[in-house]
């Protein structure tokens, strides 16, 4: 491994965190506004310019408030609950190509942490961990309200994890790859997988609904019970790395949907780029229309959805792939 | 804006009994009801009225502390003492029937006989703490003196938050530009009372 890789490896790291971390601040405000908007109300208006800064005068509301830990939690996992969820939202964009390849200074950059060969598996399987983040932190709270939540969140996770990785099976038997890159190349050729796979395609959104526990799948940090689930307990920079890794969340999924099902970045020109950023911004879009537009179903109904219909459909889906490519 | 509060007949404003349908209790029953709830894509229909919303951007926020709703002139809020149009003085004649009728027991009042040997009013107050803002003070006086204003922005930094006669009193200079407002809520003059009022049978 020779010392440009890595000093390159490390400055992508760098901008990565920084960007999301930014965008995970700005999308708060997206989706206060589009909610706003929706609901014929103005949103964020007071702090600068239409509410802009907003953004800042919350980042540092989180960070100087006290860090309470209260009395009966089991300390050392409460403190980190908060940390699972938001690194393994960000460790799931290593293996996400945000860009093509372009030059820079004479050097080709890869827009990609790594491009390990099981790319799509490490995004889901870190983004699954990131389920310990609600599930620890509900459980060390000593909150029956957080317990619950905790337990709704094993429970969501649990069984949209199957959804996923089902739906996800069957384009992935089309490309014969688990790596990120060849999808995008396999789309060059064979035109977008979204037209041979509709059904996965629609599977895996309701999916990443449930993964990033979003409105109509909101029932993790139940709103309806007035309190945060698994975060009530919480106050600070704790509570908003679970709003961090929530939102950086949405925004890894909104690029992998595209990614793997929209063309991705398409032939590497500055146009498929340009389109890839809007393909992610419409997904980004759609996680906040629906959480104006829908209401949450009931735990039961969600396990009904997910193991009654969803699964059996992608079971079904992947068998006639598998039949399709045999003849 | 001022029909709107008036309007009470809300009948005929587009309420419509909704059909609801009774749950299906078989299992081929249910199994309909997904099917039909899938394909006829009423999820879509959900997120069409808020896009719709969006597009439209007709917007009903009022950004309170800068703009203000306009409050019925009905409206009980924070007392005011009236004077009278012709001579300027204070309305009041220390009567005690306000005192007497609250119902929270929070108006003081003290009278004197003044220099004139006519009734004044030496202390007046209204703990607005305790006042449920019912109107009964504003129905009973037979002077129309205490009424309701339409300040409703009050702050204090304990329960108990008085108002003086000297605070609710309608400034001199407000009354030398006629810009006294009368309450049209309780106790007020109904409209039209010059044609109904009748002579005494004295007359006849
Ligand atoms: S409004 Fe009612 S409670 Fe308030 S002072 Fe008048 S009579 Fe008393
Ligand atoms: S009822 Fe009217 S006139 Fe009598 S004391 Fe009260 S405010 Fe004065």
């Amino acid at each position: 491994m020779d010392n440009a890789y890595l000093i390159e490896t490390i400055i992508k790291v760098v901008v990565i965190l920084l960007i999301f971390s930014a965008l995970a601040g700005i999308g708060t405000y997206f989706e206060r506004k589009v909610l706003a908007f929706m609901q014929r109300r103005l949103g964020p208006m007071n702090v600068g310019p239409f509410g802009l800064l907003q953004v800042g005068a919350d980042g540092i509301k989180l960070f100087t408030k006290e860090d309470i830990i209260p009395t009966n939690v089991v300390g050392p996992i409460f403190k980190i609950a908060p940390v699972i969820t938001a690194a393994t939202a960000f460790m799931a964009a290593a293996a996400i190509p945000f860009l093509p390849s372009f030059e820079l200074f004479g050097h080709e950059v890869h827009p990609i942490v790594a491009d390990i060969n099981i790319g799509i598996l490490y995004v889901l399987g870190v983004m699954a961990v990131g389920l310990f983040g609600p599930l620890l932190g509900g459980m060390a709270s000593a909150n029956k309200f957080s317990l619950l939540s905790a337990a709704r969140a094993a429970a969501v996770f649990i069984s949209y994890e199957v959804v996923t990785g089902l739906a996800i099976l069957a384009p992935i038997m089309m490309v014969g790859s688990l790596s990120l890159i060849d999808f995008n190349n396999y789309q060059i050729e064979h035109g977008w997988i979204v037209w041979s796979q509709p059904v996965a395609f629609v599977l895996f959104w309701i999916a990443a609904f449930a993964e990033t526990g979003r409105t109509p799948f909101h029932l993790i940090a139940n709103d309806h019970e007035i309190i945060d689930g698994f975060g009530t307990e919480y106050s600070g920079m704790r509570w908003g790395l679970f709003f961090i890794g929530e939102y950086a969340n949405m925004f890894f999924i909104s690029f992998v949907i595209p990614i793997l099902f929209l063309g991705g970045f398409g032939d590497g020109s500055v146009l498929g780029a340009v389109a890839l950023f809007g393909k992610m911004a419409f997904f980004f879009f759609f996680f906040l229309w629906t959480r104006a537009a829908w209401p949450d179903v009931r735990p039961d109904q969600l396990m009904w959805l997910c193991w009654k219909v969803l699964m059996p459909v992608a079971v079904i889906n992947v068998v006639i792939t598998g039949l399709v490519m045999m003849f | 804006m001022m029909e709107q509060f008036n309007n009470r007949n809300i009948s005929d404003n587009g309420y419509f009994l909704v059909d609801i349908v009774d749950y299906p209790t078989t299992g081929w029953g249910k199994f309909k009801r997904a099917i039909d709830r899938t394909f006829k894509l009423e999820l879509f229909v959900g997120l069409w009225v808020v896009l719709r919303e969006m597009i439209k951007f007709d917007i009903h926020t009022i950004s309170y502390p800068e703009e203000k709703m306009p409050i019925g002139p009905r409206y009980r809020a924070v007392h005011e003492m009236k004077r009278l149009w012709e001579s300027d003085t204070e309305r009041c004649i220390g009567c005690g029937l306000c005192e007497k009728i609250c119902i929270s027991d929070c108006i003081r009042m003290d009278t004197r006989i003044d220099e004139e040997s006519r009734k004044e009013v030496s202390e007046y107050t209204i703990n607005l703490g305790r006042c449920i803002f019912c109107g009964y003070c504003a129905e009973v006086c037979p002077e129309l003196a205490i009424t309701h204003g339409g300040e409703y922005e009050n702050a204090s930094d304990q329960r108990e938050h008085f108002v003086d006669y000297e605070a609710m009193l309608t400034p001199m200079d407000v009354m030398k530009q006629n810009a006294q407002k009368e309450f049209e809520g309780f106790g007020a003059i109904t409209p039209h009372e010059d044609e109904r009022v009748k002579k005494t049978p004295l007359a006849y």
